[in-house]
């Protein structure tokens, strides 16, 4: 097979049952994204996109169809497994938890005892200060922007082969947008053959993708390169900045 | 260490983290014989003459000293009462490390009843920590009923930490403090029982000076087919603030009955409760399994942390 597609959807449909009816959430979807390769999953409110995101984490499961990741059908695969082979999770809305503190979750993440300077090699790196963070728990005292961030970190200390970040740059501060970026590309130039996908509405963040998906009611509308997406995309509600939204 | 088996000792770090002879004054109760105690030039231990127990006379101004006093029952069948008096003299900064640790192999039931009664002085800032384990594979079993009262003067602080996490098959603590003007008490307690365990605590709490405080927060967890009774009370009867809060994890079939209750009898008492009984969330346990933990690794540390 060569260079074969790191994770490849086939026929991929997911329902739900909702007052005794099932409603379709996606449609028979079909995407393959290849190593090093850095994508956006834009589109509409309510499109599918967390659900797809979920899906491919094993958080759901598909009502049919089919999930391939490094050659391997993982359709039928827990969380737990598809973490282990090298699948990550950034959730649009992070998890609070009593009594856990951000150093133990990093550690957590990590899969091994990591020292204070390597977890807040991660914090800073995600522009937060590390010694006024690593000893916080992440209950309800945090803000959602730092916990933003503290979900992003988890990821850094993983540092798997695929990484999804759902709306990674909601509640982050326009001014650190320049940071994120560059916190995916170093990503991917540290782990070799490594491929991020992100859900975004951010033109800036559309821009840096090697190619763009556009989900809409539940299917795959449009996907390219960023030349033969974003024009089309731009003036749409797909994306606009937030601040535009609320003119 | 003071010719104790190898149970004792494993007890005593259980419940006390002591694997050497503390710094200090202590005393060591073992199968309810003395086992070892060591007196300051400012902590005196004397044992009650009735034999029921022991006073601890602590000097006015001591800073910085720690008192051990744990408890030891490893013979099956010991049941008994002990009462502990501690007069704790003005302006003190003291830590007391209390705890029993009970290690049944047989057939009989061993309990222990600890009552403790403390006074605090004026100005005095007391840290009690309180660890309560049980062992042992008998079907005899460990029960530990625990009676705490405190009595705190003027501007005393009093930090309690109070934990069992394992193995006692029956509980029923009871602690009653009662507060003069500027004094705050901070309560601490962490809980947890499995298999078929029953626990019961309950605090009443009366804040009779102006300005004093009360701060109660138990966390715990219930799991498999045990029962938890968690009944706090505050009563503000001067210009005061109490606060307490119950929060919980059951698990299996696990029961839990929180009943706080506050009682103002002036009109500027501040009184507020929280109870929060529930299962371990299950976005919680999904966002561990992503970082590659199974399910029973991620419900572990769920219950680590909110037990921390
Ligand atoms: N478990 C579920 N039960 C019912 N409806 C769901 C469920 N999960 C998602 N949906 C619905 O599916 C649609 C897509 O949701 P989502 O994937 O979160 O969209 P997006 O992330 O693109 O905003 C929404 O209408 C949402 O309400
Ligand atoms: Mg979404």
């Amino acid at each position: 097979m060569g260079e074969c597609n790191m994770l490849e959807l086939k026929n991929l449909s997911f329902s739900v049952e909702e007052n005794g009816k099932q409603k379709e959430i996606l449609h028979d979807l079909n995407l393959s994204i290849d190593n090093s390769k850095f994508v956006v999953i834009t589109g509409p409110n309510g499109s599918g996109k967390s659900t797809l995101a979920k899906l491919i984490m094993g958080i759901e499961k598909p009502t049919s169809g089919q999930i391939l990741f490094d050659g391997e059908d993982i359709t039928r695969l827990s969380i737990t497994e598809r973490a282990k082979r090298g699948i990550s999770f950034a959730f649009q809305q992070p998890v609070r938890f009593k009594g856990i503190r951000v150093h133990d979750l990093l550690r957590l993440a990590a899969g091994k005892d990591i020292s204070i300077a390597e977890a807040c090699n991660y914090l800073s790196e995600v522009g937060l200060c590390a010694r006024d963070y690593i000893e916080r728990e992440i209950n309800s005292s945090l803000s959602g922007g730092e916990l933003k961030r503290i979900e992003i970190a988890t990821l850094l200390a993983r540092q798997t082969k695929l990484s999804v970040f759902d709306e990674p740059e909601a509640g982050i501060d326009l001014w650190s947008f320049q940071n994120l970026i560059r916190i995916f590309e170093n990503m991917q130039k540290e782990i070799k053959d490594s491929s991020i996908i992100i859900i975004s509405h951010q033109e800036r963040i559309l821009r840096i993708a090697d190619e763009i998906v556009l989900l809409s009611g539940g299917t795959i509308k449009k996907q390219g390169s960023v030349e033969d997406i974003l024009p089309e995309l731009i003036g749409t509600t797909a994306a606009v900045d937030a601040c535009e939204k609320l003119k | 260490m003071l010719g104790l088996d190898d149970i004792s000792k494993m007890i005593l770090n259980e419940v006390a983290d002591i694997t050497d002879e503390p710094d200090g004054a202590y005393n060591f109760r073992v199968n309810s014989q003395l086992a070892g105690r060591n007196t300051t030039e400012n902590i005196n231990i004397v044992s009650k003459e009735n034999g029921s127990g022991i006073d601890i006379f602590i000097k006015p101004g001591t800073k910085g000293e720690n008192l051990h006093i744990p408890v030891v029952i490893n013979e099956s069948g010991v049941k008994e009462t002990v009462y502990n008096d501690f007069f704790i003299g003005d302006n003190c900064d003291v830590t007391i490390v209390a705890g029993c640790g009970i290690d049944n192999c047989g057939a009989h039931d061993s309990q222990h009843d600890g009552v403790h009664r403390f006074y605090v002085g004026k100005n005095s800032r007391i840290k009690y920590v309180e660890k309560h384990f049980g062992s042992g594979s008998g079907d005899g079993k460990r029960i530990l009923n625990p009676v705490t009262e405190v009595y705190m003067e003027e501007n005393g602080v009093m930090e309690m930490e109070m934990e069992q996490i394992k193995g006692v098959d029956s509980t029923n603590r009871m602690t009653i403090a009662e507060l003069k003007a500027g004094a705050k008490l901070l309560i601490k307690e962490r809980l947890m029982t499995h298999g078929e365990q029953t626990a019961v605590s309950g605090y009443k709490v009366s804040l009779n000076g102006e300005g004093s405080t009360a701060d109660v927060v138990s966390r715990s967890v219930a799991r498999d087919t045990s029962s938890q009774t968690f009944n706090a009370c505050i009563s503000g009867n001067a210009p005061c603030s109490g606060h307490t809060e119950c929060d919980s994890i059951i698990m299996d079939s696990g029961k839990i009955l929180a009943i706080p209750s506050l009682e103002a009898n002036d009109v500027d008492a501040m009184l507020v409760h929280e109870a929060a009984i529930g299962k371990i969330a299950g976005d919680q346990l999904i966002k561990l399994m992503t970082l590659g933990l199974t399910e029973a690794e991620a419900e572990q540390q769920i219950i680590n942390g909110f037990l921390s």
